[in-house]
């Protein structure tokens, strides 16, 4: 690999990864059975840079923003190599979200160019929030059709020109990407995301997780996602490995997938990976008696043997169909973006497949801890990544206190939100929110949070203030939303909720209609967004002289009633 | 052909079907996400059960974002 070290900018590092690898396949791409792209890095490089001459003919500076909305594919990396390249800030959004909170994002980031695919912005450009959005100057879009109406944008096929664009070199400070950890409906949360973080980031996780020339990395989380973009994007493409993108996530095609490309690597969010778990132990259940003995003391003796360390080659032979089942070269599953039960991770490391389990925030720079599998352990996330200093702060009589991290891959604040930047890194340390104690191994164990938010099993940042303008002009007195484990500490990362903390109206009587009501309002949020339940409270909520609601002195006073009796289930 | 009607009126009876949801109980205009609580894996199901159905290809991404049935109907007539 490149050694990282020394480059000041992650254009600089592409840029010679692109003339050092020249000849190497760096992207696959794949529509169902249809392979439709192999790229070299060569080739890669040049459809990248008559993309960035484009970009800079159209006025595009160093450090101006650009947005890439897309699924996953190979002009997500083409694109991000051109901005990149051209000094530019990289403003990677999920795909996954609406046209309203795509423009608010877009609006928010201050993204002078977007990037993205025909089926995404004939919702964009329809969407009447496109109105407030002021600071786009160029669209372009992939993949449209020969007479569509492309609303403004431009198509991606004709933006290139064949002069050479300038490569603007940046500093390790500048800010490379502004990633949004979450925050659609509220406050938006842009971590500004330096060189420097994704350059110390790559060598950790490099150090432990390598790549070379010829690996494949199977991309399925989002590449908006640190993790996807640092393990199938930036990781890989420093290391002269590829990628391999499937245009459909459809079980039997990703399952071919695995067998087709040979897969070194992938990265899930728990919900797949339990989902995968499923499958796996539907097939072992159906094996006649016999096999399944056998396979059940083929699963005992691997366990036995790879208890130190991981023995892939070993544990390809003993379990010679399961492996060959993801294509014989997997060597561990990334797993991400929310807790991930033990007993999940266990299962596939009894199968000779490590999961390489962790814990990490986008403002850290995607990992924090991983495990290094020296021994695997499933019930922690593992030790902290070289560079990474983690402290325990406020310790409780068990160890228990809040993880706090410092390190050069810590982004260097929130966009335009100083007062949020200034409550969450102090004197250089982030304030995880999240609660836990390392065992005498060194290694970190989580059991709850601090901050009032919930994960859900696919990865997603839930934070209550985002979701309560669904309850706005409710006909009660106040209300707001909690997660249920900040009012009520409880030591667990599984089984989040969100409750509705309501004030009637004096003599105002809880009824019917007005559940009703509320199941309503509910029904409009996206399931994983949904409260769970109801708590009602008789007093004034504590407000600061700006009558906003003092989230965290609310949440003390509701603390004093009895979790159990207190949620009224929806 | 069939008019875009009785494609939003198929797409609707099939998805109802795959849910096993009462016939009628679903509308055009319905955020199948908001509406039926799924997730983004039951989703895919559903897309596989109209293809077949329709006897078309319905790329992932050219659905990307859809959510509503009117919508989706309207991207399964222009592969018909």
């Amino acid at each position: 690999m490149l050694d990282l070290t020394k480059y000041s900018s992650t254009g600089a590092a592409l840029k010679d990864a692109v003339e050092k690898f020249a000849n190497e396949t760096c992207l696959i791409e794949a529509d169902r059975e249809r392979e439709k792209e192999r790229i070299t890095y060569q080739e890669f490089g040049k459809r990248a840079l008559a993309l960035g001459r484009a970009m800079q003919d159209a006025g595009f500076q160093p450090a101006d923003r650009a947005s890439i909305i897309m699924t996953n594919q190979s002009k997500w990396l083409i694109s991000a190599y051109a901005i990149f390249y051209s000094g530019g800030v990289l403003v990677p959004l999920d795909y996954k979200l609406t046209p309203a909170e795509h423009w608010q994002l877009l609006q928010h980031s201050g993204a002078k160019s977007l990037i993205t695919e025909y089926s995404i912005w004939r919702l964009l450009s329809a969407s009447p929030a496109r109105s407030s959005v002021t600071n786009l100057q160029t669209v372009v879009v992939t993949e449209a059709p020969p007479n569509a109406d492309l609303a403004g944008a431009l198509r991606w096929e004709d933006f290139r020109s064949n002069e050479a664009p300038a490569f603007n070199p940046r500093d390790r400070k500048d800010v490379a990407s502004i990633v949004y950890s979450s925050g659609t409906g509220g406050r938006p949360k842009g971590c500004m995301m330096t060189h420097e973080n994704y350059l110390e980031q790559c060598v950790a996780l490099t150090s432990l997780y390598p790549f070379w020339p010829g690996v494949r990395y199977l991309s399925i989380l989002p590449t908006n996602h640190a993790i996807d973009f640092m393990v199938g994007f930036f990781g890989p493409f420093t290391c002269g490995a590829c990628v391999v993108h499937l245009r459909t996530l459809r079980p039997e095609f990703v399952r071919e997938g695995f067998t087709k490309y040979k897969i070194a690597y992938v990265s899930l969010v728990p919900l797949v990976l339990k989902n995968l778990q499923k499958g796996l132990q539907a097939r072992f259940a159906e094996l006649p008696p016999g096999k399944r003995k056998i396979f059940d003391k083929l699963v005992a003796i691997n366990k036995a043997l790879t208890k130190p360390h991981p023995r892939l080659w070993l544990s390809r032979r003993l379990l010679k169909d399961v492996h060959a089942a993801f294509g014989g070269e997997l060597r561990a599953i990334i797993v991400g973006g929310a807790f991930t039960e033990p007993l999940t991770l266990q299962f596939f490391y009894d199968l000779g497949i490590p999961v390489a389990n962790g814990y990490g925030l986008t403002e850290a720079g995607t990992a924090i801890t991983v495990n290094d599998l020296h021994p695997f352990r499933a019930d922690t996330v593992g030790k902290p990544l070289p560079g990474m200093e983690v402290k325990i702060v406020d310790p409780a009589p068990d160890g228990v206190g809040e993880v706090y991290v410092r390190s050069k891959t810590v982004m260097s604040g929130y966009l335009n939100d100083p007062e949020l930047t200034a409550e969450t890194i102090v004197d250089g340390w982030l304030r995880t929110g999240d609660l836990g104690k390392f065992d005498a191994q060194g290694h970190l164990h989580l059991s709850g949070r601090k901050k009032n938010m919930i994960v859900t099993e696919e990865g997603k940042n839930i934070y209550p203030e985002d979701i309560e303008s669904v309850f706005e002009s409710l006909p009660v007195k106040e209300f707001c939303v909690f997660a249920a484990n900040y009012v009520w500490p409880r030591r667990s990362m599984v089984g989040e909720q969100l409750i509705l903390a309501i004030h009637l109206e004096n003599n105002q009587a809880f009824t019917e209609e007005l559940k009703k009501d509320i199941s309503q309002r509910n029904s409009r949020l996206l399931n994983y967004k949904r409260i769970h339940g109801i708590v009602l409270f008789d007093q004034d909520f504590p407000r600061t002289a700006s009558l906003k609601i003092k989230r965290n002195a609310l949440a003390t006073l509701l603390a004093q009633l009895d979790r159990d009796h207190a949620i009224l289930p929806l | 052909m069939p008019t875009i009607e009785n494609t939003t009126q198929e797409v609707l009876t099939l998805a109802e079907q795959h849910f096993k949801l009462a016939p009628g109980s679903l509308a055009a205009s319905d955020d199948f996400f908001k509406k039926l609580g799924i997730d983004s894996l039951q989703t895919l199901e559903l897309l596989s059960r109209l293809e077949n159905h329709f006897n078309i290809e319905l790329p992932d991404y050219e659905v990307q974002g859809v959510s509503d049935f009117k919508t989706l109907a309207e991207r399964i007539q222009s592969r018909l």
